[in-house]
């Protein structure tokens, strides 16, 4: 199982590797500024979010009546619906639909979704190969990893070290470090194997309810190859991602790809309405839609974090976010890195596995500002606190107290008991300033990386007393 | 309120007397600042009051998810200002914590919900109040310096304090303001998140101080304590020659010759 438990030690070790860390870093200003090219006004986002925001909460706010409008249409459609409360019910699913159509391999297009249900590794227990056909999550694959971005696998990669992997993995190819030479190989390779593979899976952006229709941007071809040339299409997200109208879909996905990528719109864009029909000459015989809870419904039944399941997954608030650029996605271990990672994992994974990620926010904002449905993620990271301390009202999210410490809680006791009492607080505030000498040149973690604080000689109560 | 600026709020005449709420930071690391911000106000013909039994806003606790301890805090200063007065507040995060979050704070309390917003939405941070409401004209008579304006995060996004702090320096006719490189970006305080998180912090912090650094200004400013204590706490560390200080400070010390 994905867990946090290591990220106060792998955060550090990327913290102190400077070849990431400037990798990171020009990789987000790169994005940041793609994306602020694509709002140069700030009213017209402003505008385009808030229709953004209104339409995730309306779908929100209807979601189990669209969920079953969406079975019904895309039934109606001939696309086979199932639904997955677990990663192991969603994984099961998919061996199955695989081994029935006599399936020894799987091309995938990107999806974040079956990372977070682990596909490839449960395929692999069931003697199926699975092959990334999204040339970052490609490499990531050939390297052995995860994804370290949602929409960038790849982005903590060189050039110079994904020229090495391929040399090294892919047979026949010499070292070479020319971008379109690698990106060709990659496509050769795929090439073949979208051929000779029965199956395909893919991702969804969103699913629309009333007209049966899943949509699907991307810019590399591969995901209307996975999901137009094998016999079989298996489509994979999680029940969030439904809206009421095709009229609902133009407005997220213009938000999405300038959020993600700084572009007004992707090279491709899928929209998919069922197997091929009598007549045609192409497209899947066999449509189906994994439609994966994994704690989803938790998040959803609690009105103060439905707002998590807004989310359309572009990777604004990672790029713009700083903890982020200092540390990049592995560190989080978890399938969601960045500012959604630590609002949506604790509701996938519980808070035992997540609790240090709920801290690791200087709750900057940066990723209020940017999200593109107003998603208020650093209010909700204080909520996932209170949780993680045990300091919240139920109901309670898996793991509730898992973050809690008795060192913290007794310091946050003291500060309430001292700061809420005036006359206690003075006292206090008297002895710290005339003894001032006393302060610790030691003073825990923040003299890492600071001087020590050293209270002033006296205080500002004291010195606007005198002025009167 | 954290998806970006609140609507636009309406601003008062400028009043006779006004309530300082000077923060738990300032008390202890930096009263100057808040005895400088008194000064600002009183030259506008405001009279400041300072209610001597206040503490802090509850802001560490809050962030820390730890709402009862912040409650109990908040609450104690809930008494302390009955008059209808502005309570003008020289820190950025502090102001908005009052404003903005003290509302959510008590939302489950309704013993204190209502002083809460009463008091919470008579809160201005000091240089939206000597903006706004004072339309304060400041007569430099410093030297030439060039300085680098630092805003907290909060402050410039649920505020815009950024823009405040940036019309006062620009009064101040013998002072270039330096533009950083990343300026929005945190400097990596974030409370109780630079001793649960000491690498990150540290890291941010860091990249901070240089880019500081980097513009050659002779002194940072910055309306918030908080930021204050961790920038100034790393430069220091570094063997950095750049100090920040508090922009009340700075600039009570331009009208009189000194900063
Ligand atoms: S939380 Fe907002 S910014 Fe982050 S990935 Fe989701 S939609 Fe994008």
């Amino acid at each position: 199982m994905q867990s946090a438990l290591n990220f106060h030690r792998d955060a550090r070790a990327v913290v102190g590797n400077p070849v990431l860390r400037a990798g990171f870093r020009g990789a987000m200003d790169f994005l940041m500024a793609k994306r602020a090219a694509q709002f140069p006004d700030e009213g017209a986002f402003a505008e385009l979010r808030a229709a953004g925001e209104a339409i995730r909460r309306y779908s929100l706010a209807r979601l189990p009546d669209l969920l079953e409008q969406l079975e019904r249409n895309l039934t109606a459609n001939g696309i086979r619906v199932h639904w997955a409360e677990t990663p192991e019910e969603a994984c099961a699913l998919i061996i199955e639909i695989t081994a029935k159509a006599g399936g020894k391999l799987v091309v995938k297009g990107k999806s974040m979704v079956s990372e977070e249900v682990e596909l490839n590794h449960a395929l692999a227990g069931a003697g199926i190969d699975a092959l990334e056909s999204d040339m970052g999550e490609y490499i990531v694959q050939l390297a052995g990893e995860r994804p370290s971005h949602i929409i960038m696998p790849a982005i903590h990669k060189t050039k110079e070290e994904i020229a090495r992997l391929f040399a090294e993995k892919v047979p026949g190819v010499d070292y070479t470090d020319s971008v379109d030479a690698l990106i060709q190989i990659g496509r050769r390779v795929l090439r073949d194997k979208f051929r000779e593979t029965k199956v395909g899976l893919s991702g969804v952006n969103v699913a629309v309810a009333e007209t049966g229709t899943l949509c699907l941007v991307e810019n590399e071809g591969n995901g209307r190859m996975c999901t137009t040339v094998p016999e079989v299409h298996v489509a994979i997200t999680g029940i969030e991602k439904v809206v009421e109208k095709l009229a609902h879909v133009p407005p997220l996905m213009t938000l999405l790809t300038r959020s993600a990528t700084g572009q007004a719109v992707t090279t491709y864009f899928n929209w998919i309405s069922g197997p091929r029909r009598p007549g045609e000459l192409d497209g899947p015989r066999e449509v189906h839609l994994v439609l994966v809870d994994n704690g989803r419904s938790g998040a959803y039944a609690d009105p103060r974090f439905r707002a998590t399941l807004q989310c359309i997954r572009c990777g604004a608030c990672m790029n713009h976010c700083p903890v982020y650029t200092r540390i990049g996605g592995h560190a989080y271990g978890t399938t969601y890195p960045g500012p959604i990672g630590k609002i949506i994992s604790p509701h996938l994974l519980g808070l035992e596995a997540t609790a240090p990620l709920v801290t690791a926010s200087s709750l900057c904002g940066a990723c209020g500002e940017v999200c593109p449905v107003k998603i208020p993620i650093p209010d909700l990271l204080i909520r996932l606190r209170q949780q993680s301390q045990g300091n919240a009202a139920s109901p309670l999210i898996p793991g509730a107290g898992a973050g809690r410490k008795r060192l913290m809680a007794t310091a946050m006791g003291l500060w309430s008991r001292l700061y809420g009492d005036p006359g206690l607080y003075r006292l206090f505030a008297w002895v710290a300033t005339r003894f001032r000498f006393l302060a610790p040149s030691r003073q825990g973690a923040w003299t890492d990386s600071r001087a020590p604080l050293k209270p002033a000689a006296r205080t500002l109560g004291e010195r606007m007393a005198d002025r009167r | 309120m954290s998806t970006g600026m609140p609507p636009p709020r309406s601003y008062p005449a400028k009043p006779a007397d006004v309530y300082l709420f000077g923060t738990c930071v300032l008390d202890l690391f930096d009263p100057e600042a808040g005895v400088s911000a008194a000064a600002l106000l009183e030259r506008e013909g405001i009279r400041v009051h300072y209610p001597p039994e206040q503490t802090c806003c509850g802001q560490p606790g809050y962030t820390s998810g730890f709402p009862e301890e912040a409650r109990r805090v908040a609450a104690a200063q809930l008494s302390l200002f009955p008059e209808p007065w502005p309570v003008v507040v020289p820190s950025g995060s502090c102001a908005g914590m009052m404003r903005l979050n003290w509302p959510a704070l008590f939302a489950d309390d309704p013993q204190h919900l209502p002083a809460a917003r009463a008091v919470g939405e008579r809160v201005f941070e000091l240089t939206e109040f000597l903006v706004h409401v004072c339309g304060t004209r400041l007569d430099d008579r410093g030297g030439s310096r060039k300085v680098v304006l630092h805003t907290s995060c909060t402050a410039r996004r649920e505020m815009g304090t950024h823009l405040t702090g940036r019309a006062l320096l620009a009064q101040c006719a013998g002072v270039e303001t330096a533009q950083q490189a990343r300026e929005a970006e945190c400097c990596g305080f974030g409370g109780t998140f630079s001793v649960r998180q000491p690498d990150i912090s540290a890291a941010m912090a860091a990249d901070k101080a240089e880019a500081l650094e980097a513009t050659g200004a002779e002194v940072l400013v910055s309306a918030d304590a908080g930021c204050l204590l961790n920038i100034n706490g790393t430069l220091e560390k570094r063997g950095s020659r750049l100090r920040g200080q508090h922009i009340a400070t700075f600039l009570l010390g331009r009208l009189e010759g000194r900063s």
